[in-house]
């Protein structure tokens, strides 16, 4: 396929040629429909895509545009999003057997605000059931493949997400970040990956898998489209309880003032052992490259940090024992038809609707809850997340931005990692405790191994300052584009 | 032996917010099934709740009604437990960190008879927490239905300290919570419309012990009376236990109105283990001293508390005020008439007798209608409080016999029309008028002489058969004093 197609191009790009009428908005989908066509059995990142409702979206943005009126820069431009965000009238199966024929009857905030916005909400996208995974093995409907290897996981949860991005068939999509299911994946995939500080954007309509670390953000090829994705989903949702009341910057536009070089933190507790060489190589080259910016660099200590991976399973794990109560088989959940009274309703709905991560992590939140337990798991797994969220808070005293990798090794390969629960666990090491401590953070491609897999670098920035994070991330970013780089397919 | 019982009560009860407690759908009674819902309502996946401000200050107002301690901070908790009347299967509710705690609600027990008052005591309450209420379940003999109106309607829970031991102080502690909530105009505590809920916990123990015997809870305490016969038979169950030597198991049971006793429904071993823990879905609630100081302002009078002010300061009969208290409506009224009328105690007398009277005779036309704004209240009644002070005053003032009045009041509850227009329709006003009455009064002289000569002759009681004649011929409609003054004059 030609370079020039507008698959290969960014949304910034994008938008620019739609409001030139270089392309319209049902052109640029019909292009993305063929090459989901055309690469989707490869990648299988979509669950559903609704094509004539993409295209009814898309005509409506250009008889818009030939009025005069263009609802944002994302008017006309295709949305993927992870299939746990509620969009009216489409299935939401949070890529659970259990949710097989379930349409959601509403639309989540995130949906709404795209919508306002004119983007083309198109496609569900594959995840780890019910977000729960890093490496979207744990679908109900098959997994994910990386598009840069297709022998290897994409990463997860929101393993389509980021590889809808990287494959090229969608130009922006969201997915959620619980403990890094957002920036593990676009690390894997080579794509940019965010999430927001806990509160900035709306869970109004996210199927939940825990509560208190749950996060909508965007996936894109670059920090630019990130920016103006984010800047579209972000804000104050009265019907979000853990939403934060703030003013919302126009983040693409904050992007283009020039930005001072400040300082960024290199957590000693996250370049120790256990890291692949080759991802320490990148991200050290990255760092350098701050240097050459005129950043300063400073080694800081995070010492909870060895905490994060027991305080996150505890954590986690209780709240979507709860949350995941409602999928019960009563009323819009699948009933098993070997039930044959009300306990089996609910023992074998849920022993057939659930997988077995699901089902492992249910079983583990529920006991972690349960009395006799309750102090010694929960409580003091809260405590210990207290700590994690003061060490940032220190460091941040010092430094703007912190500076790890994001995935302690490039994409592994299917099977690698699903039969030990543990090793899968630790692949979200680096991410966990910035969901722990609800800060804002982004990964970044930044090279390729040898045998051409992507690596991420993921930078923490402070809560709330999502504008200094991203103008960071971009001052690195613009100078390489290893986003722009496609797999081939 | 003799045995005492110690009982406590969880009361439930609904509070009339326009909105659900966590959402924006709308509450209500009577709606079609399933009419009142929404994706939150529903548990729907990514629905997520936001608290009902209007039912934490109807809160505060009940908690700062009965005395409670207002938290500084309360919050909300998960209660999961597997049942199809929630959606979710946790119930948000307030676990170690409720809304009020302590609290009193003084109770009066009754008298030896109706005019005479009773012994007052406070029962101590444990704490009130607020949670949402669960959808209804209806069992058939293949399926269950399910109807989700209620389902996430505030629901407030009163829990009192083990501190009754009477089904009389049941009944006396129920009374008087209900009649506090209503005054303060947060619930309507129909109990027909589950508005009020109760469950007991109930134990038994030899007079003059002290400790604890073994507590069996109750559930389906539906109504005044079951609540009564429920508690009445337990205690009967478990002393009769006692005396056979049987062991009283700690389980929860079930009041069965209709059979009249209760069945066991789960052992302590059963028990649920509700994992409670904090909801990430929704932040605590800081409740500040403005605002608490705001509440305050819009407190009611304690019922109690008026009832030993009309008594004092009104020097009303007790059975009058035993009858107006249990009724805020009847207060305002009673307070409204009372301002304009001559007489507090005949006002009152009124309101309990005859505007009572008129009342419950018109609602009970409308005995079957869902909606409860059709009841008529004394506010919405037609004889207004001015309408009743204008007649009290015209029998003050002798212009009105009190047995007129008395045929007069209903014609006007059921027409609307005041009492001077009623006594010019029928010409009554004329009836002091001496002239017309000074003619009967004649002929009544005329008519039976006999007594006249008795009267002339020193004969005092001679007069009354005379008066007698003349009330007669009026209809009773003759203002007495003139009556007397006339057949006076004319004998003289």
């Amino acid at each position: 396929m030609s370079q020039d197609s507008p698959i290969f191009k960014t949304a910034t790009e994008l938008s620019a040629d739609l409001t030139a009428g270089k392309i319209s908005s049902v052109e640029l989908t019909q292009a993305m429909i063929e090459r989901v066509e055309t690469v989707d059995e490869k990648v299988h990142a979509f669950l559903h895509l609704d094509k004539e409702d993409a295209l009814a979206q898309a005509k409506a943005s250009d008889e818009r545009r030939s009025t005069g009126e263009c609802l944002s820069p994302l008017d006309g431009i295709p949305v993927g999003l992870k299939d746990v965000i509620s969009v009216k009238d489409q299935p939401l199966t949070a890529a659970s057997k259990i949710l097989e024929n379930y349409r959601s009857p509403y639309d989540a905030t995130v949906t709404v605000k795209l919508k306002q916005a004119g983007a083309v909400v198109a496609g569900r996208l594959n995840l780890d059931e019910f977000a729960m995974g890093s490496s979207t093995e744990n679908s109900a409907y098959g997994p994910t493949r990386n598009p840069w290897d297709l022998e290897r996981v994409p990463g997860g949860s929101s393993g389509g997400s980021s590889a809808a991005v990287a494959a090229r068939e969608v130009p922006l999509s969201l997915g959620s970040d619980t403990g890094g299911s957002i920036r593990q994946p676009a690390s894997l995939c080579g794509v940019v990956g965010m999430k927001p500080t806990y509160g900035m954007v709306s869970r109004y309509g996210l199927a939940a898998f825990a509560s208190s670390l749950d996060q909508i953000g965007p996936f894109s090829t670059t920090v630019e489209d990130t920016a103006l994705l984010l800047e579209t989903i972000s804000g104050h949702d009265p019907l979000d309880s853990t939403s934060f009341p703030k003013e919302i910057p126009s983040y693409s536009a904050e992007l283009k003032k020039p930005a001072q070089a400040g300082v960024i933190g290199l957590p000693k507790e996250f370049f120790g052992p256990g890291m692949d060489d080759e991802v320490r190589a990148k991200v050290e080259q990255s760092i350098e490259h701050y240097r050459s910016l005129g950043y300063q660099t400073k080694e800081v200590s995070l010492p909870s940090t060895d905490l994060s991976i027991p305080v996150y399973y505890v954590i986690a794990t209780a709240e979507a024992s709860s949350n995941l109560a409602r999928y019960d088989g009563i009323r819009y959940t699948s009933r098993s038809n070997r039930a044959q009274n009300a306990i089996d309703v609910y023992a074998k709905s849920r022993g057939e609707g659930f997988g077995a991560e699901v089902k492992r992590r249910c079983l583990l939140g529920a006991y972690g809850l349960s009395s006799g337990y309750y102090d010694a798991y929960y409580l003091r797994a809260q405590k210990a997340r207290t700590l994690i969220r003061q060490d940032f808070e220190r460091v941040f005293k010092e430094v703007d931005a912190v500076l790890t990798p994001t995935a302690p090794t490039p994409a592994f390969k299917f099977g690698e990692k699903s039969e030990d629960p543990i090793s899968m666990y630790l692949s979200d090491i680096f991410t966990i405790s910035t969901n722990l401590a609800g800060l804002p953070g982004i990964s970044v491609p930044c090279g390729f191994t040898q045998s051409g897999l992507p690596v991420g670098m993921q930078l923490i920035g402070q809560a709330f300052e999502e504008s200094s994070l991203l103008n960071i991330a971009h001052a690195y970013d613009r100078d390489h584009l290893y986003g722009r780089q496609a797999p081939n397919l | 032996m003799e045995y005492e019982a110690v009982i406590g009560l969880e009361v439930h009860v609904q509070l009339n917010t326009r909105s659900k407690m966590f959402t924006r759908v709308g509450t209500g009674f009577g709606q079609p099934p399933n009419t009142l819902t929404d994706p939150v309502v529903l548990g729907l996946p990514g629905a997520l709740p936001v608290m009902n401000r209007d039912a934490i200050e109807k809160s505060i107002k009940v908690g700062l009604l009965l005395g409670c301690k207002i938290a500084e901070v309360c919050k909300w908790d998960r209660k999961n437990y597997f049942y199809p009347d929630m959606p979710k299967n946790y119930q948000i509710s307030q676990f170690d960190q409720p809304i009020c705690e302590g609290g009193k609600v003084e109770i009066e027990m009754p008298g030896e008879n109706p005019a005479k008052m009773g012994s007052h005591r406070m029962v101590e309450l444990t704490r009130i927490h607020l949670e949402e209420d669960v959808g209804k379940l209806t069992h058939y003999e293949q399926d269950s239905l399910v109807d989700y109106n209620r389902a996430g309607s505030p629901l407030l829970e009163i829990v009192s300290e083990p501190d009754m031991h009477s089904p009389e102080e049941v009944f006396a502690y129920l009374t008087s919570l209900r009649n506090s909530l209503v005054a303060a105009g947060i619930s309507a505590c129909d109990m027909e419309k589950g508005q009020l809920r109760c469950d007991a916990n109930i134990s038994v123990r030899p007079k003059g012990t002290t400790t604890l015997g073994t507590k069996v809870e109750i559930k389906n305490l539906n109504t005044i009376s079951g609540v009564r016969n429920g508690v009445e038979y337990e205690i009967r169950r478990q002393v009769r236990a006692i005396e056979e030597g049987t062991e009283i198991i700690q389980e929860t049971r079930r009041w069965n109105p209709e059979q009249k006793y209760t069945t066991p429904m789960r052992t302590k071993e059963m028990a649920h283990d509700y994992r409670y823990f904090p909801d990430p879905d929704l932040m605590p609630v800081k409740i500040d001293e403005a605002w608490i100081e705001r509440v305050a302002k819009e407190l009611p009078e304690k019922p109690f508390d008026k009832q030993r002010r009309y008594q004092k300061d009104m020097n009303l009969p007790y059975s009058a005020t035993s009858s107006l208290c249990g009724d805020h409506l009847l207060c305002a009224y009673f307070e409204e008439a009372t301002d304009l009328a001559k007489s507090a105690t005949k006002t009152a007398n009124w309101v309990v007798n005859d505007l009572l009277r008129e009342l419950s005779q018109a609602n009970k036309v409308d005995e079957f209608s869902e909606e409860s704004d059709k009841v008529m209240t004394p506010q919405s009644c037609p004889v207004s409080p001015q309408n009743l002070a204008e007649l009290i005053n015209l029998i003050e003032d002798g212009k009105l016999t009190n047995n007129v009045a008395k045929e007069l009041f209903p014609e006007m509850f059921t027409s609307g029309k005041t009492v001077s227009d009623l006594i010019k329709e029928k010409g009554l006003d004329q009836k002091s008028d001496n002239g017309e009455i000074e003619g009967i009064c004649a002929d009544a002289i005329a008519n039976d002489s006999d007594a006249a000569e008795k009267f002339r002759g020193g004969k005092e009681g001679a007069i009354n058969a005379l008066k007698g004649a003349v009330m007669k011929a009026t209809r009773g409609q003759a203002n007495p004093k003139v009556v007397d003054e006339t057949l006076r004059r004319l004998l003289s």
